[in-house]
């Protein structure tokens, strides 16, 4: 793959070294827990890098607090690993004043959704040039076992005895009603669709919002499972593809309908005329039909869960490209500042 | 009619009307035109936190309270010679501050029965002789305003707004000030509103003529210039020095200067006055809380700008988990608080001294943090450019303190030639700095600089420089994590030893005590510097022998400092907080000091300065 498939990081430069894997590890001992997903994860960023093409020490990564946010030690490029929730303020400065930068997040479902949700979604709302990667396990993991805003209601934890009495968060809802510009889904265990899932959010210019399912063996171990398990999972997963009607299920038995209300609906593919049948459009403009697909699923059984990407759209500028604009427009038309010029105002006078 | 000039050394007027009636931007065309003159100057604006409190009440009182001289002046004034009251509200919570024999001006259109009532007068002050230890100057300034401006094509109510334009001719003429700058500001001012513009021109020239001509003022005064050093000046605040001396910083150390804020009361002016210097490369960003603020700044810092964050103290509160990671990246960061009165939301528009505290210890674990302390508004750009050269020399967050007073009064400023100004190295690191024992090379994020124990700068992009730092435990050195007892207690030793050696350049503390013989040390630090040293002066010319010192280092503090207090028998510390710089010389140095503290939102009168020197000169005279 050449490095034109990334317009979105034309400002990065390019290695004209061969990049692999191993390029990306750094000598620093994994403390993950044997059997977490986040090995995955991590193996397969590794292993995505390369194909950027980006020179390696024009990539940062920037985490919060939280197991993943364990995440920039182990990669091979700049790092920072912050505090709790506020990765996404810290990377926006950075991408704001460095161009010439990869900026990736990496947050989970605590940090990025409940004492980071402020900047989470105004990184979207601004669309700053993040990529940000939110492992979702469902559950506080490094402080051993409570709850978390994605955790379905009536979770039983540490926290919880009786189980949670709190609605859950759908990130991809979150992240869609804050109109970012690129929101997917991916599972940490599916290499190849997370794969497709990052390169797709590497060129695109502006906010990646990207929802990793992943797995935490020890506190919430099989939280994903239906989405996993061969024989079930094609049957929950409905796997969005831009341009193509929405069928999916073991059988491609079902698919994605609008009823007489305007409510997306799950129907047995026998039941609906073919051209009642949703055409997927991950560039619509308007978010409201990735919305709806956000809102198929049911978070209990996790039957209806879309993944791959919701939405892509190129309409709005990345933030930080227009605030450099604004900075370079200006002095193209007034030249640059003169201190002694600025000191002295408009109204001085002089006593000899 | 050509009137007498009587010539007087020093005036200080106060402006008080409503917050709508435009007396700040009154006080500070008083001041230009002051300024302009060749006088020095202080000026103290006080102001509701409401925009707009309901019309005619006393919490709706706005004021402007200038003192200018032909003289070196530190102090805005005790009280006011001249006040101008626009209603019966300013009247009544301004009429206390005026001493007897004063001119009082009042706006008499507004003394209506609702008027009074609103602020429960139950009869007339102007009718009830209650004033009459005043030279009170009963002026109509609405009426005769709207009068002059009824071939205007604006409505009524725009007439009215003009007034303050009518009450600033008048004064200028009692004054003796030129009329031009304030013509030409108006025309640039009102440049869109042409209708508008003449009409203000006309209301100003009016109330200049109304002066010349009334038989209400008998004399006008005049108020010769200073002498000053020679140079040129400009009048400034200090939130507008502080700006300019973080873009000074920015050109004199060729970072990009990227500013994280929110807005919040007194400090948002800064963020204002920063986003229209893009020519010079500056970056603001309005954050979407306190936190993104300081966070988007950090992130720029890391990035290889000069980041900064301004705020007041409730915004510190929140910052405060960021600056910890600061400290523990390592990172420059400047992190300015504009003090106001607290706890809490406090008095957002008053002054106060009383985040000292918050600024040394408000963090988790042992987090050490330099404070620089600017001590009048002109001084803001110094101590800008100063918090800078050691933010990036050390490689650490660095508070600057200023507080409300400083941030919106104003002085006379000696612009400074820019090849005087200090220049700031980043000194990016470029190569590797550690040699493995098989002789290869890496980069060691946390390898110290033997003489200021700042580590190594390395932004994105440096290549082979590529390593992670964040706010975990650091093993020394290699700046991989570490949980090792013995590194935690070293690590927490150098970074304070790091900040300890930031001592080893600033300079001495300066001890100002002409006799060379007194035996009482009034110190202080940041605004109270003009009211200390007024009443130093005062108390002076009385005979006493007293010394002034200011501490502008707040942390770490000049080296000198234990040895200058150990040379005087008191040593009063004036602050307006409960004493918490005392808290700090008294734990440190383990003398007994004495306090003077006052939390009114207001500065030190020098006045109550005098009456404390004077008390214990006292008392050590009758102890002898």
């Amino acid at each position: 793959m050449t490095t034109n498939a990334f317009p979105a990081l034309s400002l990065v430069p390019k290695t004209d070294v061969e990049m692999k894997a191993k390029d990306f590890k750094t000598d620093q001992e994994v403390r993950w827990c044997p059997g977490c997903g986040d090995y995955a994860i991590l193996a397969a960023v590794q292993g995505f890098m390369p194909e950027m093409g980006l020179k390696r020490e024009n990539i940062v990564f920037v985490s919060g607090i939280g197991c993943s946010s364990r995440f920039p030690y182990y990669m091979n490029t700049y790092g920072v690993h912050s505090i709790h929730g506020r990765a996404p303020a810290i990377a926006t400065g950075l991408a704001t004043t460095r161009p010439d930068l990869s900026v990736w997040v990496v947050t989970g479902d605590g940090d990025a959704l409940s004492i980071g949700g402020n900047h989470l979604i105004h990184a979207l709302r601004r669309n700053v040039n993040l990529k940000i990667l939110l492992f979702n396990n469902r559950i506080y993991g490094l402080t051993k076992g409570q709850y978390s805003p994605t955790s379905e209601q009536g979770k039983v934890t540490k926290s919880t005895p009786q189980g949670s009495v709190d609605y859950a968060f759908n990130p991809v809802s979150v992240a869609l009603g804050a109109e970012a510009t690129f929101v997917a889904r991916t599972i940490d265990s599916d290499r190849k669709h997370l794969t497709e899932v990052l390169r797709a959010a590497a060129a695109h210019e502006g906010s990646a919002l990207v929802e990793i399912y992943q797995n935490c063996n020890i506190f919430n171990d099989g939280a994903w499972e239906p989405l996993k398990e061969n024989d079930v999972r094609e049957d929950n997963l409905i796997r969005l593809e831009h341009g193509t009607p929405i069928i999916f299920g073991n059988q491609q038995d079902k698919c994605v309908i609008r009823d007489i209300d305007g409510h997306l609906q799950v129907k047995d593919i026998t039941e609906v005329d073919q051209s009642e049948i949703i055409i997927f459009d991950a560039h619509a403009k308007d978010p409201g039909l990735a919305f709806g697909l956000s809102r198929l699923y049911n978070p209990r059984t996790l039957t209806n869960t879309p993944i791959g990407i919701f939405r892509d759209v190129t309409h709005r500028e990345a933030y930080d490209r227009m605030a450099q604009q604004q900075v370079a427009d200006v002095i193209a038309a007034e030249g640059p500042g003169d201190l002694r010029t600025l000191l002295h105002g408009s109204d001085t006078w002089t006593v000899s | 009619m050509t009137k007498q000039v009587v010539e007087v050394d020093r005036v200080v007027i106060r402006f008080a009307g409503d917050s709508g009636d435009g007396m700040q931007l009154t006080g500070d065309r008083f001041t230009s035109e002051a300024a302009w003159m060749g006088n020095d100057l202080l000026t103290l604006p006080n102001f509701p936190a409401e925009i707009r409190a309901p019309a005619g009440t006393l919490p709706g009182v706005s004021s402007f309270q200038l003192a200018f001289a032909d003289h070196d002046i530190t102090t805005p004034g005790d009280q006011p010679n001249v006040l101008v009251a626009m209603n019966p509200a300013a009247l009544k919570a301004n009429i206390d501050d005026l001493p007897r024999g004063s001119d009082l001006i009042v706006n008499t259109d507004e003394f209506t029965k609702r008027n009074l009532e609103k602020v429960h007068y139950t009869a007339n002050p102007l009718e009830d002789n209650s004033l009459e230890a005043y030279r009170v100057h009963p002026i109509a300034l609405t009426s005769m305003t709207v009068e002059a401006l009824k071939e205007f094509d604006i409505t009524k109510k725009e007439a009215e707004r003009a007034k303050n334009m009518f009450a600033l001719g008048m004064l200028l003429w009692l004054f003796h000030r030129p009329t031009e700058g304030t013509i030409e500001f108006l025309e640039k001012k009102f440049a869109k509103k042409p209708e508008i513009m003449k009409a203000n021109i006309a209301a100003f020239q009016a109330g200049w003529s109304y002066g010349e001509t009334t038989e209400e003022f008998s004399v006008q005064y005049e108020v010769k210039p200073a002498p000053m050093h020679a140079g040129t000046y400009r009048n400034i605040t200090g939130n507008l020095a502080l700006s300019y001396g973080l873009v000074a910083a920015s050109q004199q150390s060729g970072l990009r200067l990227f500013l994280g804020s929110y807005p919040i009361t007194p400090a948002s002016d800064i963020l204002h006055e920063l986003s229209k210097h893009k020519r010079f490369g500056v970056m603001t960003f309005q954050a979407e809380d306190e936190i993104a603020g300081i966070g988007a700044a950090l992130g720029a810092s890391y990035g290889g700008s000069l980041g900064v964050t301004t705020t007041s103290g409730p915004g510190i509160a929140l910052k405060s988990e960021t600056i910890g990671l600061a400290v523990s990246l390592e990172l420059p960061l400047i992190v300015v608080d504009v003090q106001r009165g607290g706890p809490s939301t406090g008095l957002p528009t008053k002054t106060e001294q009383s985040d000292l505290l918050q600024a040394m210890f408000g963090r988790n674990g042992e987090s050490p943090v330099p404070i620089v302390a600017p001590q009048s508004p002109a001084d803001c750009f110094d101590a800008a450019l100063e918090a800078a050269r050691i933010a990036v020399t050390y490689r650490t967050p660095v508070f600057l303190l200023s507080d409300g007073y400083l941030a919106n009064g104003s002085e006379p400023w000696q612009l400074p030639e820019i090849e005087d100004l200090p220049t700031i190295d980043p000194a990016f690191a470029t190569e590797p700095n550690h040699e493995n024992d098989d002789g290869s090379t890496e980069f060691w994020a946390y390898q110290r600089d033997p003489q200021t124990l700042a580590r190594p700068w390395a932004i994105p992009g440096t290549a082979g420089l590529e390593h992670r730092i964040g706010g975990l435990e650091k093993a020394d050195g290699s700046g991989n994590i570490s949980y090792d007892p013995e590194n935690h207690d070293h690590m927490v030793r150098l970074r304070q030893a790091k900040v300890d050696a930031v001592a080893d350049t600033i300079p001495d503390l300066e001890v100002d005590d002409p006799s060379g013989e007194a035996r009482i040390l009034m110190l202080g630090w940041g605004s109270t510097y003009g009211p200390i040293g007024a009443a130093c002066q005062i108390s002076r010319r009385a005979g006493i022998k007293v010394a002034q010192a200011h501490i502008r280092h707040l942390n770490p503090f000049p080296r000198n400092l234990g040895d200058v207090l150990k040379r005087y028998e008191k040593v009063v510390i004036a602050e307006m907080n409960l004493g918490q710089l005392n808290m700090l010389i008294r734990s440190k140095f383990l003398i007994d000091t004495y306090g003077y503290n006052q939390v009114r939102g207001l500065p030190f009168k020098s006045s109550e300065l005098v009456d404390v020197i004077t008390e214990l000169t006292q008392q050590m005279e009758e102890s002898k």
